[in-house]
């Protein structure tokens, strides 16, 4: 009998053995699994149409990082042009790790591997968005080289 | 943003000490290369050893070495330990604060404040010293295309 199949990797994989590539529909119990333990926020429903609609498609990265056979973690991206007048740059707009996993340089080839896209899609320059208060992937963002760009957040509140 | 003396001799010499882990170097060595007193640096490294960031060594070459985790610390670890950067400007300590203006300006104060703290707790030792080590290589590749 096959041992059980967990979707937790328990040690940190050698950066070597991690493989980076597109998402597929299997992939999305352990990314939805794995966005519900690092956010405490299950949506399943929000991750199903995000796969639609950045799943293998132009411009659009939907990329998992592999360890030893168990998805264990993901980044998503796409190419934004002339928001507010920005020339065409790539956007992370998501990224999971499996906590088990930290550290080991699974975050960096997930963010060398969306860069690459971006890349090889013809923009040079790659952004995002964080809360002020997100320190974990704030640090690692800043860990890739990346700082504070010419665009600034706003809102308020719509009474 | 500006930062007292102090601070700034910490942050240069847990820097210097951080990037050469395996050698020890003296407050003259780390003075004279950012051109600070020696005897102002000599009294934070000694914060500094008291925070378990930096250990003595003594005798023949000795002097002072990072003891810390280049991965963990951040620049406002290393700010916190010489100036009150953690604490939330307190209302009503200066004229005009109690007017409808002043609390409006201590909004747009604090919210400058918040981001500063962000990102000073975003940056660690270890990617400090990465983003040294990337305009280097930067100026090279440049230099060599020219």
């Amino acid at each position: 009998m096959p041992p059980p199949v967990s979707n937790t990797a328990h040690a940190p994989a050698p950066e070597e053995s991690v493989v980076v590539r597109a998402a597929v529909a299997d992939d999305l119990p352990v990314v939805i699994d794995l966005d519900r333990r690092n956010t405490g926020l299950p949506k399943p429903d929000y991750w199903h149409d995000l796969f639609a609609r950045y799943g293998a498609r132009d411009g659009r990265f939907f990329l998992v990082a592999e360890a030893r056979g168990t998805v264990v973690g993901f980044i998503i991206g796409e190419v934004r042009a002339w928001e507010f007048g920005s020339p065409p740059c790539g956007w992370v707009f998501a990224l999971g790790v499996d906590d088990s996993v930290r550290l080991s340089g699974v975050g960096s080839r997930l963010f060398e591997s969306i860069c690459e896209g971006f890349r090889t899609a013809g923009v040079d320059k790659v952004r995002t968005m964080l809360a002020v208060d997100d320190n974990l992937n704030m640090s690692f963002f800043r860990s890739q080289g990346m700082m504070g760009g010419p665009f600034i957040q706003l809102e308020k509140a719509l009474d | 943003m500006r930062l007292q003396k102090a601070t700034r001799c910490a942050l240069f010499a847990v820097l210097e000490l951080a990037g050469q882990p395996d050698r020890q170097l003296s407050a003259t060595d780390i003075a004279e290369r950012y051109g600070i007193s020696s005897n102002h640096l000599a009294k934070v490294l000694r914060d500094l050893g008291r925070a378990g960031l930096v250990e003595s060594v003594r005798g023949a070459g000795g002097g002072y070495r990072f003891a810390g985790n280049a991965r963990r610390l951040t620049l406002f670890d290393v700010i916190a330990l010489f100036e009150d950067v953690d604490a939330a400007r307190p209302m009503g300590r200066e004229p005009g604060d109690h007017t409808e203006n002043g609390q409006a300006l201590r909004l747009v104060l604090q919210e400058i404040d918040d981001i500063a703290r962000a990102t000073l707790r975003s940056i660690t030792i270890d990617t400090m010293l990465k983003t040294t080590q990337w305009r280097r290589d930067r100026a090279a590749r440049a230099e060599t295309v020219r």
